[in-house]
């Protein structure tokens, strides 16, 4: 680890004037961040400590949604009454991640800028990672990718984002709320995360200096029926090898009004499965195709070497989690 | 008399471990202190063909920076590799890299950032070779290693070919394990600290007089001059049955510095310079009647090594004695890659080759239609079946018949996906667990102080499984004092000697060397008792002396009593001090020795999603006496979950173009967390081994992990008709994309 410097600003407007240093990292729970860092991957010249800008607190918005503090504890926004309420499958998706004790120093904002844990990313002993070190190469893709991607990846970069969370506010169609020193900006969850590209080394399109202030959840429809499902070798405590995050607003005839699915694991983003939603919208448990509606999340699929068995595992989850959030 | 040994006596230790105040290797502090960090190769083969070291020596608190190019010459002999325990290590005597991580240098500096820093800035130019990586394709280069640590590599008798042609029922299939890293909680760390020419090293190790003499060695120092202390062990496993690189790089790096060095790991470095269990391929043969009476049994296991030092996991060791077969051929060959050393983890041999005989009569007794545990009766061994000799003791039938009472295997039904639960496929499966009892000479020091309280000293070390307590229990029994009024001090190669933790011999070899010392003690302090004419007890002859509760009392009538306190202080004061050793004799030449077992497994299998989840173990073990029930049990536990990770979690997975270990870390390299683990249901049968040792116990450190992946590996076929015959069974394995 390098020696790097600590601000601990309390406003926002200081924290983004310290910001201006484009070796300047903001944390938050440092949960992932901490450990970039004694691995060499993150080299921040300077540490700005968010956790005293007053963004942690979660509210009711006019519609009957909540705008969710950017600071806010994942284990908090997890138990909060209004989240288990309204949003369970958030809360579902929030404790199925990584153990207690981190998700009690996790926060929402770092949540959403998680990194990728692609044994070849985090591991500067291995010369080729396109995120790590732009134009190096990907060992990955010949490499050990039975974690990686089997949607959206690109010749650069086959990684996966390691997130929950994010899988269930995309699901929820979240608007994730920042700001910079040119102002705010409302980033719909569905264009935060970007795909890989020629560009691997840019997760998010956040620009320079922006900061998470919040993430807004609209009127809730997903209350009753949904499912986070994740798909693991071991039972808790590690990354998905695949989830499925469905929320369904069905009506009194039993048939869906609207469909939210979103999956995990699966690509470099989170990934919005539109046309499955589309496909289950209007149909009822008992005329719905399910594995009509999970090749269309599955649509465009590409394995690596290692990694074939993502897609029938996946399109398994997406019938699994839609068939539980029907009968719920 | 009734005493504290095989009582479930908590831990005498624990309160001081959770308490925070059991100082482990890297929590002694000396005066003057620095750190040190291990800095280590990004390619598997070729040379450095050069290092600038200049930024790095220049960064702020730096001591020293050690590379090939300033490290100290050692005498090239000391560097060979001694088996079992002493290793061909990396300690920057030359150009060369061998596997990618090992060590190419040591920084020193006031703290351990300033180390970590002042490495980040080390320049290395690779001069890169073609790396072997590629097990398959080095199968053909495979070799017959010299020896295996406690056998030959090849072992054959009757005619197998002839006996398998002729087998009216034959299987045979190949099965595979993968590199596993033993991950104990504490990684290891290392305290050296010289004064003039002696040296004192802090490790953490299971084996402090193996490591005192392999420092000795390989700096070329005498024996005595060296003293290693390591009075707790976070977890070993086997990777710290030896001292490697780090623990000599720690030594040479505080005598270049005069200062007192640590080298903590971290635990990406536990992937690699310390050993690991190797990847096997096994190749099984089983030829049967068709009631399943064995008729032949071929056993052929390839494991990878370095390229500098053999060493074999002994997989079909336990084909040898497992079952009565006429017919057997076992053979290991080893193939040479540019990884690291392979070492001992936990069942090294049995756990592995375990799991493919196991598996493999599962799979013949699917064929033959016959219960599996049936399977195993008709094939019972009733002496061992390569030497002929008698067992010891062994109680393997009670184990199958009480284990399968209590797991309710007779309500299975053979047929495969024959259980739900709701989506979930169930299945029950069985396996025979085992590994040798294990002994070596040791040797104990008991002291009776004059408050009457007692020392026992021994040159042992508890690695977790409980070896301060039984030690207490089997003194406070000898002596007839209570057990807290006995303390244990072990971990220090200036006690007694005694050999290492590994082998699941501790107990077996130490217990009855502090008993005997015990017993010394005893007759000593009754002796000066029945001599002085002021004790209650003069005149008595020693065999008419009991003693209890830190009296000595005549058997004949108890109100004639001496406390220890009293006898010491009336002959002047000077404590008692009794030393003995023991050691195993000729019953190694009579009796077979080992311990055995029955493992019961059920698991849930999604079959859609691929995850497998263990529901209830049952294991029932023949261990002859056990000394501690609580102790005893929880390792039995903890070989139990160490099963399931290698059924279903453990893989060191390695880049086949770079040979660096990819997941080097706990959140990738995967074992089981509290949420995998639901019943484990532990037993003993009631047993006494006096063939093998006076307080007829055999070891209980490895067994556990044996036979629960094939009782695993066999109910997840029960559940799904799936034979995944490469560990760990992972969901992509059973999507079977």
């Amino acid at each position: 680890m390098i020696a790097f410097d600590y601000a601990r600003p309390t406003t926002i407007d200081s924290a983004l004037a310290a910001a201006a240093n484009t070796q300047a990292r903001f944390i938050g729970g440092g949960t992932n961040l901490l450990d970039l860092m004694k691995g060499s991957v993150e080299q921040p010249a300077l540490l700005i400590d968010v956790n005293h800008l007053d963004i942690s607190a979660v509210e009711e918005l006019p519609d009957g949604g909540l705008r969710i503090g950017a600071g806010a504890r994942n284990s908090d926004v997890a138990n909060h009454r209004l989240v288990r309420e309204r949003y369970p499958l958030l809360t579902r998706a929030l404790l199925a991640g990584a153990s207690p004790q981190l998700r009690n120093m996790a926060t929402v904002g770092g949540n959403l800028m998680q990194r990728t844990r692609c044994d070849y990313f985090v591991d500067t002993g291995f010369a080729r990672c396109n995120k790590r070190l732009p134009g190096s190469g990907c060992a990955a893709r010949d490499g050990h990718n039975h974690l990686h991607a089997i949607l959206g990846a690109s010749d650069q970069c086959v990684a996966v984002n390691p997130s929950d969370m994010s899988v269930a506010l995309l699901a929820l169609a979240a608007t994730v709320n920042v700001r910079g020193v040119g102002g705010d900006r409302r980033i719909a969850m569905a264009d935060f995360h970007r795909l890989p590209e020629d560009h691997p080394e840019r997760d998010t399109n956040l620009k320079p200096g922006e900061l998470i202030v919040s993430v807004d959840l609209p009127s809730p429809r997903f209350a009753q029926n949904y499912h986070y499902l994740k798909v693991r070798e071991r039972a808790s405590f590690a990354f998905a090898l695949v989830a499925v995050a469905v929320g369904l607003d069905i009506d009194e005839s039993g048939r869906v009004r609207e469909a939210g699915i979103a999956l995990g694991g699966v690509a470099h983003k989170p990934w919005l499965a539109r046309d499955a939603a589309t496909l289950l919208t209007g149909k009822s448990a008992h005329d719905a195709d399910l594995d009509a509606v999970a090749a269309a999340a599955l649509s465009g699929a590409q394995p690596l070497s290692r990694n074939a068995y993502k897609i029938p595992m996946a399109k398994n989850a997406v019938v699994r989690a839609i068939k539980i959030a029907m009968e719920a | 008399m009734k005493g504290s040994t095989g009582s479930a006596m908590n831990r005498v230790d624990g309160l001081a471990k959770v308490t925070g105040a059991a100082a482990y290797a890297a929590d002694f502090d000396v005066p003057r202190i620095a750190y040190a960090t291990m800095v280590q190769s990004t390619i598997a083969r070729g040379r450095i063909a050069s290092v600038q070291t200049e930024r790095a020596a220049q960064a702020p608190g730096v001591l020293l920076v050690m590379t090939h190019e300033n490290a100290p010459k050692l005498p090239a002999e000391g560097q060979k590799a001694q088996p079992p325990g002493d290793r061909a290590l990396s300690l920057l005597q030359d150009d060369q890299v061998r596997y990618n991580g090992e060590p190419v240098a040591v920084v020193v500096a006031e703290t351990l950032e300033q180390a970590k820093y002042a490495a980040s800035l080390l320049k290395f130019s690779w001069e890169p070779a073609v790396p072997a990586l590629d097990f398959e394709s080095a199968r053909a280069s495979a070799y017959q290693p010299a020896a295996l640590t406690h056998a030959p590599p090849d072992v054959t008798w009757g005619d197998v070919p002839t006996a398998m042609r002729d087998a009216p029922a034959q299987h045979a299939a190949t099965y595979a394990t993968p590199m596993e890293n033993h991950n104990p909680m504490e990684p290891h760390a290392t305290l050296a600290v010289w004064n003039g020419d002696e040296l004192t090293v802090h490790d953490s190790t299971q084996c402090v007089v193996g490591a005192r003499k392999a420092l000795a060695r390989k700096l070329g120092i005498p024996v005595e001059k060296v003293r290693v202390i390591s009075p707790y062990v976070g977890g070993g496993f086997g990777c710290k049955g030896s001292a490697w690189s780090h623990v000599l790089l720690a030594a040479m790096a505080a005598r270049k510095t005069h200062r007192p060095v640590r080298l903590a790991l971290e635990r990406t470095q536990m992937f690699g310079p310390v050993g690991y269990r190797p990847r096997t391929r096994q190749e099984l043969a089983l030829g049967a009647d068709s009631a399943g009476n064995l008729l032949a049994i071929r056993h052929d296991v390839v494991s990878s090594t370095s390229t500098f030092e053999d060493w074999s996991e002994p997989s079909a060791v336990v084909t040898r004695m497992l079952y009565a077969c006429p017919n057997v051929s076992t053979t290991h060959r080893l193939v040479k890659l540019n990884l690291a050393t392979p070492t001992f983890t936990r069942a090294p041999g049995e756990a592995t080759g375990s799991y493919a005989l196991e598996a493999a009569m599962d799979e013949l007794a699917c064929k033959l239609q016959v219960d599996p545990v049936e399977l195993r009766l008709r094939n019972y061994a009733e002496k061992e079946p390569e030497s002929g000799k008698a067992w010891s003791s062994k109680a393997l039938r009670e184990c199958y018949r009480a284990g399968a009472e209590r797991f309710g295997w007779s309500r299975r039904k053979a047929a495969t996906g024959s259980l739900r639960d709701g989506e979930q496929l169930i299945g029950l499966g069985m396996a025979t667990a085992t590994y040798p009892a294990n002994r070596q000479a040791a040797n104990a020091l008991v002291r009776i102080g004059a408050d009457g309280s007692a020392t026992v000293q021994c040159a042992t070390q508890d690695i977790g499984t409980g070896t301060y307590t039984i030690i207490t229990q089997v003194a406070a029994d000898a002596l007839g004092l209570p057990a807290n009024r006995i303390a244990v001090e072990i971990g220090d190669s200036q006690f007694p000697e005694a050999p290492i933790s590994g082998g699941s011999m501790t107990a077996a070899s130490v217990t009855p060397a502090v008993q005997a010392a015990a017993r010394q003690a005893r007759s000593q302090l009754v002796a000066r008792a029945v001599a002085d004419s002021e004790s209650p007890l003069h005149g008595l002859a020693g065999d008419e002396i009991d003693a209890a509760d830190g009296w000595l009392l005549s058997r004949a009538d108890n109100s004639r009593r001496d406390a220890f306190a009293s006898v010491i202080a009336r002959s002047g004061g000077s404590p008692i001090e009794a030393r003995a050793q023991a050691k195993p004799g000729e019953e190694k030449d009579q009796y077979a020795m080992h311990s055995f077992g029955a493992v019961f497994a059920e698991v849930a299998v999604d079959p859609a999603l691929g995850e497998v989840r263990v529901r209830r173990i049952v294991g029932t073990y023949s261990v002859g006496s056990v000394l501690n029930a609580k102790t005893a049990r929880s390792q039995l536990i903890g070989g139990v979950v160490w099963g399931i990770g290698m059924a279903l979690h453990e893989q060191t997975l390695v880049d086949p173009a770079s040979g660096r270990v990819v997941n080097a870390n706990l959140a990738q390299y995967h074992v089981p967390v509290n949420a995998d683990i639901a019943d484990i249901d532990i037993t003993f049968v009631d047993e006494n081994d006096q063939n093998f040792n006076p307080l007829g116990a055999r070891g209980i450190g490895e067994i556990g992990i044996t036979g629960v992946a094939a009782a695993i590996a066999n109910a997840v076929y029960h559940a799904t008709g799936k034979r995944v015959r490469d560990l760990p069974i992972t969901p992509d394995k059973l999507l079977g994309a």
